[in-house]
C-alpha cells in the first residue's frame, strides 16, 4: 500500500533534516559547565624505553591543570586494557612505546588551545630501541620481540578447512594458479574523528560518556568489567552515542583516548572532552586489512577444484581486531566466495609488529573484503590460465541457483542466491561484448583499456548466537516499540547508526508492518539508559539483526491490536482480516479499526483481562547470516605516458533481497564504491623501516574525491533472504568488499597482453607506470 | 593541529605591514593563507606574528599595461581563473590557475602567496619562469638614524619598488631574494606577441594534490618556427626549473614532434626530483618528459592558432 510508505518506498531520510542544516549533535557539539580539554602526546619513535616524563614542562603552560601519565593510571590499575581480540593494550605506557604516534602522556587543561600547547611542550626522554616493520621479518628467528610480555611475535595461527584434501584436489587439478598479494594498511578516515566527552560525578559516583561509538552497549558492559575493581558497576554507567559522522569499523574499538578522558575526569572531577585530531586518527586509530596473502586455486576440465590460503596477518603491536570473539581472522573462510569447489584450506597467522594496534573490519563484515579480493583475483587468473573470458569462466563455476541453501566446503550455510543472474545484467548493462571488442581496436592501436569483473559474495549479519559473540555477549539485537495513545509510535534499537538512515529504514519497517507511517515513527539509538541491548551497527548486521527485530515486535503489537481491534468490533479475533494499518471483519470491509483507533483503545478502552498500552521488545537472534552478492564490471583506460588509471565504467549489480528504501540503498552503494576503489587506487598507510609512518595526514592518504570517482551505474536482483522476517539482507559493505577487485581485474586485463599478471594496490601511477615500463610498453607523450 | 600562540596584526597600509615585518623577524605575511594555515596547524611554520595583507587597498587586479599583464599580488587564484583576458590572451597562466588546489581553495587562495611562498610544489612559479615574468617587490627603506619604531609614528617613509626578474627571484625552497621587511606587489608578464602560445601540464595523484611533476611551456611562433621558448618545471626540485636546454631544442624548429621529442628529454634531463610517495625518481622523470612533450604540443597548437 502506497500510502504509508513502508518497503520499497525512496523516503526521504528522516535525519537529514538536521544533518543538512547544520544541527546534527557530535560528540563536539557537547559542552558541560565547567569542562576541560585533553590533548595527547605521542611517541616520535616506533620503539623505545621513556626514561623520563618532564611534567614540569607541561604545567608551566598557562591553563594547563594536569598531565597525566600510565603511572598516574596504574595506580587505579587502568594502564593496560584488554582487547576485544583477549589481547592487552596499553592505555598509557610506564616505561616503553611500541609504535610510532603511540599516547605517551596526556594534558588536561583549562581550553582545547592550552591543552595542546600543554601538549606539545610536554618533554620527555626516549632512549630509541630497534623496530620491526615487516610481518614476515618479525616471524625470523632472533626478531625484535615487540611484546616484553610474550615470548614471541607470533599471536595465534587458525586455520579451517582439510589441509590434505585441498592438497590432493591441488595436486589432481590439470591447472593451478598462484599468486602472493598484499592488501595494504588502510584508514577508515571518516568525517568525523574519534572522540569523547567523559563525565565523573563524584556524589553520586556515576559516569556518563559521551563516546564515538558504534557499539554503546558492549561497550558500557566493558567499561563496568574492566572498572569493577573501582566500585563502578554498570548501573552507574551511561554511554551515549550521539550523531556519529561515519564509522565504518573505526568506531568499534576503545581507544586508549577514552580512557585517559574518564581517568581525567575522575582525577580532576570536572567533565573532559578529548577531541583527536585528523593526523591522530590516521596514525593511531586501528587500520584495516594489512593481509598478506599466498593464494592457489585449481581446475579441472574448466572447472574449479580447491582452494589454498596461507595468510600472515599484521596486527601491530597488539591484536585490536574488532571481531566476533570465535573468529581470530573474522569471516575471512568465505573465501570460495561464489564458486562451487569442494576443497578448501585456508590458514592465518597473526604477527605483531612495530605499528599501531588493530585488525578493525573496514566497512566489511570481519575479513569478507580480503577475502573476495583474493578469490576474486584468483578465479581472473584461473580463466585465463584455462584460456578463458574470465566473464564465461565465472559465469560455469557459480554456485547454481538450484544448490541454494548451499552449504560451503568451508561450512558455511549460503542462504540464497542467483550468482549468473547478477552477472549477466551487468555484463548486459555495461556492453561487455562490445568492450571487448573496442579493446582489441584499441591494443592493435597502442592504446591500453581494461574490462575487470568481481563477483562476490558477502556474509553479513552477526549473528546467530551459537556461533557469534562478543567477549562472551550472544550477537543478538532488539527493538522497543511503544504505541502512543494518539497512534504515533516511538522505537529503540540496540544499533547505533552512524549515517546509515536507520532513523528513516526501521521506520520504514513498522510502517510495513504496522500501517504507522514512517513521520509518525521516532527512532532513537545509541543512549544505553534507554534503548534495548544490543550490540551495536558494524559488519552491515543491522537491517538483518534489529531489522528484522523491528519487524518481529511489530508483529507483536499487531497480535496485541488485533485482540484489541475484536473487542472494539465486538468481532471473534478469528474472523479479523489485516491489511495495511487496519484489521476488518471478512466479508464486511466496511466494518473495521485502524491501528491509529486501536491504539487509542489501547489506553481508553482496554479490553477486560487484557493489559493497558500497546508496546512490545524483541531480541531477535538470526537463524543464520544473510549472504547478498553482486557482480560489478568496471572499464578502465591506462594512460600509457603516467601510468594513470582512468575509470571509465563501473557497472555495480547488487542483490541485498529486499529493498527497504531504495534510495538509501544506493547512497550506501554509492559510498561504498567510492571507498572500495579507494585502496584499489589511492589509499594506503605506510611505513619505513624505521617504523615511520609515511601516510599521516591527508596531504599523503588520498581519499578520493567527487573528482576522482566515476558516474556509477548500478543495477539490482532481488533474491529475499528465506529466513528474515522481511526478505533483507545488509548492504552497507557490499560494494566496499566487492568494487576492489574489480579495479585490480580491470587493470590487469589491461595489461595482460603485456605479460603482467597481478598489481598490488594501491595501483598509484608510478606502480602502473612501473609494470609498464617493466614491460617495456611506458610511452614518452 | 592547533597552531601554537601568535600575534595577528591587521595593518592598513603596505608602510605599516613592512614596519611590522622588521619589527618582528619571525613574523610571518599573510596572503590567502591556505598554504601558511595548515603549516602551522602541523606546527611546521611557527611564526610570532601572522601580518594579515587582506585590509590594504590596491594590492588586487588583473589588467594590462605598459606592455604587460599586471597582477596584483593578493588577486585571488579564482579570479585569474575566471578572467576573460587572462583566457583570452595568456592560456599558460589560464591553464596553471585552473589546476591549483581545489575551488575552494582558488577562492582563497593567492597569485602573490603562492609564488612568494616559493613551496617547490607550487604551480605559479614554473609558469612565471616560462613567462619570463618579473616581480615588483616595494620597501620603505630608512634612511634616518634610529630605529623603524621610533620613528613610526614621525615623516611617512617613502616607498621603494624593485623589479626582480623571474630567474633571480627563487633561491631555494620557501625562499626568495625578497629583503626583510620587502613585500610582493605585482606580477608582470610580457603581453604576447603574435604568434604566441602556452600551456600548463599538471600530473596529479588526485584533485588538489601538489602535482607529481607540472611543465609549463610558452613559446612563440615567426614563420613557422619557434623564435621564442620557455619551458619550467614544478615540483621535480629544490627550487622550480628552468629547463634552458628543453628552450633550445624548440627554438628554431618547426615544433615538430621530433623537437617536441628532444625538447622533452631535455627537460626530463634537466628535472631534480627526489623519490617520495608520488613516485621515483626514473618515474618523475618520465612523466616530466611525457608533460613536456604534451604541453609543448599544446602551445605549438595554440600558437598556431592564435591571432597573427
Amino acid at each position: 500500500m502506497a500510502k504509508c510508505r513502508g518497503l520499497g518506498h525512496s523516503v526521504q531520510r528522516k535525519e537529514d533534516a538536521r544533518f543538512i542544516r547544520g544541527q546534527g549533535r557530535y560528540i563536539d557539539d557537547i559542552k558541560l559547565p565547567g569542562m576541560l580539554y585533553l590533548d595527547i602526546t605521542r611517541s616520535p619513535y616506533a620503539h623505545a624505553k621513556i626514561t623520563k616524563i618532564h611534567d614540569e614542562t607541561a604545567l608551566a603552560v598557562p591553563g594547563v591543570a594536569a598531565v597525566i601519565t600510565g603511572k598516574t593510571l596504574e595506580a587505579y590499575n587502568l594502564a593496560w586494557m584488554p582487547t576485544l581480540m583477549s589481547d592487552q593494550q596499553m592505555v598509557l605506557p610506564i616505561d616503553t612505546v611500541k609504535y610510532q604516534a603511540q599516547e605517551v602522556a596526556a594534558v588536561v587543561a583549562t581550553s582545547r588551545y592550552a591543552a595542546a600547547d600543554g601538549a606539545a611542550a610536554l618533554e620527555v626522554d626516549y632512549e630509541p630501541l630497534p623496530v620491526v616493520v615487516d610481518p614476515h621479518a618479525a616471524l625470523e628467528p632472533g626478531a625484535t620481540r615487540v611484546r616484553d610480555d610474550k615470548d614471541s611475535n607470533h599471536i595465534f595461527h587458525w586455520e579451517h578447512g582439510d589441509r590434505e584434501a585441498t592438497e590432493a584436489a591441488l595436486a589432481a587439478s590439470d591447472t593451478v594458479v598462484e599468486q602472493a598479494m598484499h592488501l595494504p594498511r588502510i584508514h577508515v578516515a571518516s568525517i568525523e574523528t574519534c572522540g569523547c566527552v567523559a563525565s565523573w560525578n563524584p556524589v553520586e559516583g556515576h559516569l556518563t560518556l559521551y563516546l564515538t561509538t558504534q557499539a554503546p552497549h558492549a561497550i558500557r558492559t566493558v567499561v563496568a568489567l574492566v572498572t569493577a575493581h573501582l566500585g563502578l558497576a554498570e548501573h552507574r554507567i551511561r554511554v551515549i552515542s550521539p550523531d556519529i559522522g561515519g564509522g565504518f569499523g573505526g568506531k568499534v574499538p576503545v581507544y586508549p583516548g577514552y580512557v585517559i578522558a574518564t581517568a581525567a575526569s575522575v582525577v580532576t572531577g570536572k567533565p573532559v572532552k578529548w577531541i583527536e585530531d585528523r593526523s591522530e586518527n590516521l596514525q593511531a586509530d586501528s587500520f584495516a586489512r594489512d593481509y598478506h596473502i599466498k593464494a592457489r586455486l585449481g581446475s579441472k576440465g574448466g572447472k574449479i577444484t580447491a582452494l589454498s590460503l596461507d595468510t600472515i596477518a599484521d596486527h601491530g603491536y597488539s591484536d585490536a581486531a574488532a571481531n566476533p570473539s570465535k573468529f581470530p581472522a573474522g569471516l575471512y573462510h568465505i573465501c570460495t566466495g561464489s564458486y562451487d569447489l569442494s576443497d578448501a584450506h585456508v590458514s592465518v597467522d597473526g604477527v605483531y609488529t612495530n605499528k599501531p594496534p588493530g585488525g578493525i573490519a573496514y566497512r566489511c563484515s570481519f575479513r569478507v573484503t580480503e577475502a573476495v579480493h583474493a578469490i576474486e583475483r584468483m578465479v581472473d587468473l584461473l580463466a585465463r590460465e584455462n584460456g578463458e573470458d574470465p566473464a564465461d569462466f565465472r559465469l560455469r563455476n557459480f554456485i547454481r541457483p538450484d544448490q541454494f541453501p548451499y552449504t560451503s566446503v568451508l561450512g558455511w550455510e549460503y542462504d540464497s542466491g542467483d550468482y549468473g543472474a547478477a552477472l549477466e545484467k551487468a555484463m548486459d548493462m555495461i556492453g561487455y561484448r562490445d568492450l571487448r571488442a573496442e579493446q582489441t581496436e584499441k591494443r592493435a592501436r597502442g592504446e591500453l583499456m581494461g574490462i575487470g569483473i568481481s563477483s562476490f559474495t558477502e556474509i553479513v549479519g552477526a549473528g546467530p548466537s551459537k556461533t557469534f559473540d562478543i567477549l562472551g555477549i550472544k550477537m543478538f539485537d532488539s527493538s522497543e516499540i511503544r504505541i502512543h495513545p494518539t497512534g504515533k509510535a516511538i522505537a529503540r534499537f540496540g544499533t547505533k547508526s552512524q549515517g546509515q538512515g536507520h532513523e528513516t529504514t526501521y521506520a520504514q519497517i513498522i510502517a510495513e508492518e504496522l500501517g504507522i507511517p514512517p513521520e509518525d515513527i521516532q527512532v532513537e539509538e545509541g543512549d544505553t539508559d534507554t534503548a534495548p541491548y544490543g550490540l551495536g551497527t558494524y559488519a552491515s548486521r543491522s537491517t538483518p539483526t534489529a531489522g528484522a527485530a523491528a519487524a518481529i515486535a511489530s508483529r507483536k503489537i499487531r497480535a496485541k491490536a488485533k485482540k484489541i481491534a475484536a473487542h472494539l468490533l465486538e468481532a471473534d479475533e478469528a474472523d479479523l482480516e489485516w491489511e495495511q494499518g487496519r484489521f476488518f471483519v471478512k466479508g464486511s470491509p466496511d466494518r473495521g479499526k485502524t491501528i491509529q483507533e486501536i491504539a487509542f483503545a489501547a489506553y481508553t478502552n482496554h479490553p477486560q483481562g487484557l493489559e493497558a498500552g500497546l508496546e512490545a521488545t524483541s531480541y531477535y537472534d538470526p537463524p543464520n547470516l544473510t549472504f547478498p552478492f553482486g557482480s560489478y564490471v568496471c572499464a578502465v583506460d591506462i594512460d600509457r605516458g603516467t601510468g594513470q588509471v582512468r575509470i571509465r565504467r563501473f557497472v555495480a549489480v547488487d542483490d541485498c533481497g529486499v529493498r527497504i528504501n531504495p534510495m538509501i540503498v544506493e547512497g550506501q552503494i554509492h559510498g561504498g564504491l567510492a571507498m572500495g576503489i579507494a585502496p584499489a587506487l589511492f589509499e594506503e598507510i605506510s611505513y619505513d623501516p624505521d617504523g615511520n609512518i609515511t601516510g599521516g595526514n591527508f596531504v599523503e592518504y588520498l581519499v578520493p574525491t567527487a573528482m576522482e570517482t566515476p558516474h556509477w551505474e548500478l543495477g539490482e536482483t532481488v533474491t529475499p533472504s528465506p529466513h528474515h522476517p522481511i526478505g533483507a539482507k545488509g548492504v552497507g559493505e557490499s560494494a566496499t568488499v566487492g568494487a576492489p577487485a574489480a579495479v585490480v581485474n580491470a587493470v590487469v586485463d589491461a595489461l595482460w597482453h603485456l605479460g603482467v599478471r597481478h598489481m598490488e594496490i594501491p595501483m598509484t601511477p608510478a606502480r602502473v607506470w612501473s609494470a609498464l615500463n617493466e614491460h617495456g610498453a611506458a610511452a614518452t607523450r | 593541529m592547533i597552531p601554537p600562540q601568535f600575534d595577528y596584526h591587521v595593518p592598513e597600509s603596505l608602510a605599516d605591514a613592512s614596519r611590522l615585518l622588521l619589527a618582528n623577524p619571525e613574523a610571518k605575511l599573510l596572503a590567502g593563507g591556505h598554504s601558511l594555515i595548515p603549516m602551522m596547524r602541523f606546527r611546521l611554520a611557527e611564526p610570532s606574528a601572522l601580518v594579515d595583507l587582506r585590509k590594504i587597498p590596491g594590492l588586487a587586479g588583473i589588467g594590462e599595461a605598459e606592455g604587460c599583464l599586471r597582477i596584483g599580488a593578493m588577486t585571488r587564484e579564482s579570479e585569474l581563473e575566471k578572467s576573460e583576458l587572462v583566457q583570452g590572451r595568456y592560456p599558460l597562466l589560464a591553464d596553471t590557475a585552473r589546476v591549483i588546489g581545489d575551488p575552494l581553495v582558488r577562492n582563497l587562495a593567492t597569485v602573490g602567496g603562492n609564488v612568494a611562498h616559493a613551496d617547490p610544489g607550487n604551480d605559479h612559479p614554473a609558469t612565471m619562469l616560462a613567462y619570463r615574468a618579473s616581480f615588483v617587490g616595494r620597501s620603505f627603506p630608512d634612511r634616518r638614524s634610529g630605529t623603524l619604531l621610533e620613528q613610526r609614528h614621525e615623516l611617512p617613509l617613502q616607498a621603494e619598488d624593485r623589479t626582480i626578474g623571474a630567474d633571480d627571484f627563487f633561491t631555494g625552497p620557501f625562499s626568495t631574494c625578497l629583503k626583510p621587511g620587502e613585500i610582493l606587489i605585482e606580477i608582470r608578464i610580457p603581453a604576447p606577441e603574435a604568434g604566441s602560445g602556452g600551456a600548463y601540464e599538471k600530473f596529479e595523484r588526485k584533485v588538489g594534490d601538489y602535482a607529481v611533476a607540472a611543465v609549463a611551456v610558452q613559446l612563440r611562433l615567426e614563420g613557422g618556427r619557434i623564435a621564442e621558448a620557455g619551458v619550467a618545471l614544478t615540483n621535480v626540485g629544490l627550487t622550480p626549473i628552468r629547463a634552458s636546454a628543453a628552450e633550445a631544442a624548440l627554438i628554431g624548429s618547426d615544433g615538430g614532434e621530433a623537437a617536441l621529442d628532444e625538447a622533452a628529454g631535455a627537460a626530463a634531463a634537466a628535472a631534480e626530483p627526489h623519490e617520495d610517495h608520488r613516485g621515483s625518481v626514473e618515474y618523475k622523470r618520465a612523466v616530466v618528459r611525457t608533460l613536456t612533450f604534451r604541453a609543448a604540443s599544446r602551445a605549438v597548437a595554440r600558437a598556431k592558432e592564435a591571432p597573427a
